[in-house]
């Protein structure tokens, strides 16, 4: 027996966009019928614009790969790339236009959580619809309920019609349903785009105790910093062709390289100095991640005498909040230019904390010898992309702005009041538990 | 969508292997897949029935109370003013009789013609057999039918109506019944993924066809030779049958009854193949 667990071959699929309406009422049908005998000449007259009033797209192209048995792979790529068509084909939802595709083992797909859940049944009842849709047995749900309840912590409202539950009861019981489907190939779209951030992080923890049970995993997700963690390896997908595959960290981070903007090397004029080049960059990949070496560099071409050249960096957020501010000559002092004299001026930040999100870089170049602080009248911009931080949570601006290394410690404690070391931090001292 | 599954119990060395690829020809109706899903299709039903008479004053009392205010209007402006003939039957009985397998008939075609546009989520999100969704809601109207069956005992008690040994037969009639309203369902249902005037031609065509069955007045109105044809609604063999199930008149299925068999047997089966052949472009179009 092989190990491979899905084996696509040149699956293509074309969808028809444009041209006629998505329902056809059956009144043109029945006109077109009537009018069958006048269309040789309507043919004739209009064969030359029919094949463009009928335009194709393919949402897929010729995708071919191979997915070994006990695999977590992620699917990366822009809306539209054709993720979600390759996972409704491998789901069975809609079928390829060609190619083929062979499955080894049940599959469980995952698009939506709470699939089929009826607002007016109860949790208990939703459980076993829900389960029944998504291929369970009902012996076998009966046996994961008590698990299933637990993970959603509904117990008390276990037989209560869910459209009167909170948004986030529902989900919980969503997906606690879903992830106890025990079928050899997972197919999850987007779940875990659901919810709030403590929601998220139990999702994920599940899914990564599913990987580690040896089942075949496909993981399409737009939480970058997510399939990081859980898979091991990705396939990126543009304009529905597979344009990379390989490992996780490696194709993601081409990925992101490829999406970034490249910063201004157009020049800029301020009084005493024209600007040449702004760059940022990690020193660790292709793209900057929390936690990277970075390096800033900037190059001027000095338009007078310059005693004491230097600059003022600000890095802001996108709400114009300084998130730091750095003065060259604090770090260094470089000789005096003269006019023509080009120079670079350059900054190594260590261990780089800022979260993923974009941020602008403001330059003042500064002479201090002849009091001179000019602003560069633009703003550069740069993008730390989402990585794992924090055990690989998704990470937005509720995290604020840095991350930090942390490592959280604790347990049960026998005696309260035995020795400590270091100082009490205050009543809330145990609060690290929850970290 | 051609899909090869070969499934052998669970061992983790024999998993099953399914193959996904364009399907073209006819395809097989995969009835074997169908009995795996049987217990999606009883959940399905199940949530129908559970869902359908929530947040409502009289519940259940809705699946009886409409065949009984059926009847007596009918018996009031056909039984009495019209006078029109009943084989012999008190008018009330006979015409709750025809209502009760009209009804089955009528709710079966109206809920599964809209059933799988209304399950589009489903549709969209999950596979398994469609044909599952058409057939749950016809179950669910089974239900209904249950609680009005049981009003008509009462009301054969009430006439002193005894039936006779061919109260045996009425299983068969209502299978019989129940393909009738799958096969028209099954066209309906999937003309009304592509098609959405469906939905507004269903209520008229319920509406019309029920004076062109045997509901109100009795099959022996029609000129004897002209009862062939008139078997050609397959609603007139399944009513008449009903009528001589329950009540034993006015006659024992004969030509009519056999025409109305091949139609039934004709659109179940075409409607099968039509549904399995547009069902793999369902969560395209839908």
């Amino acid at each position: 027996m092989s190990n491979i667990a899905i084996q696509c071959d040149g699956l293509s699929k074309q969808y028809r966009v444009g041209g006629r309406e998505r329902y056809k009422a059956l009144r043109d049908v029945i006109m077109d019928g009537l009018k069958r005998p006048f269309r040789i000449r309507d043919d004739l007259r209009s064969s030359g614009d029919s094949a463009e009033s009928e335009s194709t797209i393919w949402a897929l192209r010729d995708v071919s790969f191979e997915v070994t048995q006990g695999e977590v792979v992620g699917i990366i790529g822009r809306n539209g790339a054709g993720k979600s068509t390759l996972l409704k084909i491998l789901s069975r939802i809609t079928e390829p236009t060609q190619g083929q595709a062979e499955i080894t083992g049940r599959v469980g797909s995952l698009l939506e959580v709470g699939t089929g859940f009826h607002p007016e049944l109860t949790g208990r009842e939703n459980i076993f619809l829900n389960g029944a849709i998504l291929g369970m047995k009902k012996a076998e749900i009966i046996c994961k309920f008590d698990e299933i309840v637990a993970f959603a912590e509904v117990e008390k409202f276990i037989d209560t019609p869910v459209k009167r539950y909170s948004n986030g009861m529902y989900l919980r019981l969503a997906f606690a349903v879903a992830a106890n489907m025990e079928t050899e190939i997972l197919l999850v779209d987007e779940v875990l785009g659901v919810g709030d951030a403590q929601f998220q992080k139990r999702c994920f923890e599940k899914f990564r105790q599913i990987s580690r049970g040896g089942r075949t995993i496909f993981f399409v997700s737009h939480n970058m910093a997510a399939l990081r963690t859980a898979c091991q390896n990705g396939i990126i997908l543009d304009c529905g062709r597979v344009t990379d595959r390989g490992e996780i960290n490696t194709v993601a981070d081409r990925y992101l390289a490829s999406l970034s903007k490249h910063n201004g090397t157009e020049s800029v004029e301020t009084k005493s100095f024209t600007v040449g080049e702004v760059s940022i960059r990690s020193l660790d990949g292709p793209v900057i991640k929390t936690f990277d070496d970075i390096e800033i560099r900037v190059r001027v071409l000095a338009k007078t005498d310059i005693v004491s050249p230097g600059m003022f960096l600000s890095i802001l957020s996108l709400d114009n909040q300084r998130v730091a501010a750095l003065a060259f000559n604090d770090f260094l002092n470089i000789s005096g230019l003269k006019q023509g004299d080009w120079c670079e001026l350059g900054l190594r930040v260590g261990k780089f904390p800022l979260l993923a999100g974009e941020y602008e870089i403001e330059i003042d170049l500064t002479d201090l010898g002849h009091h001179k602080i000019e602003l560069i009248a633009r703003r550069y911009n740069f993008e730390v992309v989402e990585s794992p931080v924090y055990e690989g949570r998704k990470i937005d601006q509720r995290f604020g702005l840095v991350g930090l290394e942390v490592r959280a410690f604790g347990g049960p404690v026998q005696n309260a009041l035995g020795p400590r070391v270091g100082p009490r931090v205050g009543p809330l001292d145990n609060a690290n538990h929850k970290v | 969508m051609t899909v090869v599954v070969s499934e052998l119990p669970h061992s983790p060395l024999e998993l099953p292997r399914t193959i996904i690829r364009p399907s073209g020809g006819w395809v097989s109706l995969r009835l074997q897949e169908l009995w795996q899903y049987r217990e999606l299709l009883f959940f399905l039903a199940w949530r129908d029935v559970k869902v359908r008479y929530k947040q409502t004053a009289l519940g259940v009392a809705w699946a009886v109370l409409q065949p009984l205010l059926g009847m007596v209007v009918f018996t009031v402006f056909f039984g009495r003013l019209a006078r029109v003939a009943s084989d012999g039957i008190p008018y009330p009985l006979f015409s709750y009789s025809g209502l009760l397998a009209w009804h089955l008939f009528a709710y079966s075609v109206t809920e599964s013609s809209s059933s799988v546009v209304a399950n589009e989520r489903l549709i969209t999100k999950v596979y398994f057999p469609r044909l599952v969704i058409p057939m749950a809601s016809i179950l669910a109207a089974l239900v209904d039918f249950a609680a009005a069956l049981v009003l008509l005992i009462g009301l054969m008690a009430y006439y002193g109506v005894h039936p006779g040994w061919a109260i045996l037969t009425l299983p068969f009639f209502i299978v019989f019944e129940i393909a009738t309203a799958l096969g028209v369902g099954l066209w309906l249902s999937t003309l009304n993924v592509q098609y959405r005037d469906v939905r507004y031609t269903v209520p008229f065509v319920i509406q019309v066809w029920l004076f062109a069955s045997p509901v109100i007045y009795s099959s022996t109105l029609v000129p004897a030779r002209w009862r062939p044809l008139y078997g050609l609604n397959p609603m007139a063999g399944v009513i008449e049958g009903f009528r001589w199930a329950l009540l034993g008149k006015p006659r024992a299925p004969g030509v009519m009854f056999a025409v109305s068999s091949l139609v039934v047997v004709a659109l179940l089966i075409s409607g099968l193949y039509y549904f399995r052949r547009m069902e793999k472009h369902f969560a395209d179009v839908i």
